[in-house]
């Protein structure tokens, strides 16, 4: 588990800061002109980047279910729910991911 | 015989639940740690262009656009923000993490964290070069 | 400047209250004076009846953690000079519950202490004395040294959070001192020690805070020394996962 955590995280933090810039700033406020949807189909339909942006989603999610259980243990103080605490991150963690092969098995 | 027995009664101070409010490290630690949550909604939001453009390039667009309205775009520049705070905090944590040696000496933590930051610099190149570039 | 710095001392009499109070000492400000001096001031000049531990008084046995204007440290290493004009605030060491005045129940951490074996274990028989020592190059000392260092002061269980809020984690310094045997290439009892670390109290308890290793005054290093043992204990578990046999 703590290894998912890790990889989570190394993955998010080399990847997401630019993906979330160009995606959630650069593109939709103009400062960089998105890429034509085509391009964009393109990129996302290759079988790596499906694969790949898939495994980051997975982590991504597994790391924020890890750490922020332990953030409830100790801001929240609530180790005496630990098992609903685990169930409710992971389990959510665990939900995503599957939404997430889904939508990515599903790019025409 | 003893004239008094010693009652011991130590006492045990109470943890308040704004703990961390306390000092400044334990302020920055629980920031840290909540980033997670904007790694978390990172996910969810590449999930809802991945669908976005499955759906179609009107939708596409649509997305872009819901992207710029105001509430999505103060959620967004905090999430950045907090991502980059992930980032910074997560090179640092693994460089004091990792002890390596090389002839004898330990590779200083400096090193390890630099090490981080020039993969984070070529693996955003070679994302947007991908996007955009070509 | 003054000649004078007050001390806000936190005493607690559990004969005659039920929560600390404050009390204030005045003693002379002197240059090469450290906190400790200052109580050893009020001890024999002002108010005998102030419980509080010390020995060497200079860093080196660990007996006189307390907390010095909110921060936990060796009151023989913080100079009264640094805290001027004052007033000081002098309280016991945070997280573990106080008998007297300044002096706190460490039994916790002695219980500790010995459920990690911080003492060479070997799985064959010892080695005949005259057969000599057990050799060890400068770099197999170096793998551990660090961690050797820690003189058992609890000033890093003082400082993180985890443990004030859990008395049930393990902590900064039995790991530590774990991780020094561990790594220590005379010993053989890293499997010895496996169940007490690998326990949800154990390293996964830890959120790497990173206060202890702020705190610790002997560098020790005690977060990194947790966060190395993870990797260890997590690639470990998923080897013996992914080779269930041979691999041990």
């Amino acid at each position: 588990m703590w290894l998912l955590f890790s990889a989570g995280g190394v993955l998010a933090a080399l990847f997401l800061p630019v993906l979330l810039f160009l995606f959630a700033l650069a593109f939709p406020l103009g400062w960089i002109s998105p890429p034509e949807y085509g391009h964009v189909l393109d990129v996302l339909g290759h079988p790596l980047v499906r694969v790949g942006l898939w495994l980051l989603v997975f982590l991504a999610l597994f790391h924020w279910a890890h750490r922020f259980r332990y953030t409830l243990y100790d801001g929240l103080q609530i180790k005496h729910r630990a098992g609903l605490v685990a169930g409710l991150c992971y389990g959510s963690a665990a939900v995503g991911s599957a939404i997430a092969v889904y939508l990515l098995w599903n790019v025409p | 015989m003893t004239q008094d027995t010693y009652e011991p009664r130590p006492y045990r101070r109470r943890i308040s639940l704004f703990w961390w409010t306390e000092r400044r490290t334990y302020l920055v630690f629980i920031l840290r740690e909540l980033s997670s949550v904007f790694i978390a909604w990172s996910a969810v939001f590449l999930l809802l262009l991945v669908r976005a453009v499955s759906q179609g390039s009107d939708e596409y667009a649509a997305f872009l656009d819901w992207a710029a309205s105001p509430w999505v775009l103060v959620l967004n520049v905090i999430a950045v923000a907090f991502v980059l705070l992930h980032a910074v905090t997560w090179f640092d944590l693994t460089a004091r993490a990792t002890v390596v040696r090389r002839g004898g000496r330990r590779v200083p933590t400096w090193m390890i964290a630099a090490g981080g930051y020039v993969s984070w610099a070529l693996v955003s190149v070679v994302v947007a070069w991908i996007l955009v570039g070509a | 400047m003054t000649d004078r710095i007050t001390l806000q001392v936190e005493r607690y009499r559990p004969e005659q209250e039920t929560e600390p109070t404050w009390q204030s000492y005045e003693v002379p400000l002197r240059e090469d004076w450290s906190v400790l001096d200052g109580l050893n001031y009020v001890k024999d000049h002002l108010d005998g009846t102030l419980s509080y531990r010390w020995s060497c008084r200079m860093g080196i046995c660990g007996s006189c953690g307390m907390t010095v204007d909110g921060d936990p440290t060796l009151t023989c290493a913080e100079l009264l000079t640094d805290h001027s004009p004052g007033p000081v605030q002098v309280g016991p060491l945070r997280n573990f519950p106080v008998i007297r005045d300044l002096v706190v129940d460490i039994d916790d951490f002695m219980h500790k202490l010995v459920r990690v074996k911080p003492w060479i274990v070997r799985e064959d028989d010892d080695q005949p004395v005259s057969e000599g020592e057990y050799l060890q190059t400068p770099a197999q000392m170096d793998e551990y040294q660090q961690y050797s260092m820690c003189i058992n002061c609890m000033i890093c269980y003082a400082a993180c959070p985890v443990y004030g809020l859990d008395e049930q984690f393990v902590g900064p310094a039995a790991i530590a001192l774990a991780q020094r045997y561990n790594l220590d290439s005379r010993d053989q009892g890293a499997r010895d020690r496996l169940d007490v670390l690998i326990h949800p109290d154990g390293v996964w308890g830890c959120t790497f805070v990173g206060e202890c290793t702020r705190a610790c005054p002997k560098d020790v290093d005690p977060a990194g020394a947790i966060q190395r043992y993870k990797l260890t204990a997590a690639t470990e578990s998923l080897r013996s996962f992914l080779l269930p046999r041979g691999a041990r």
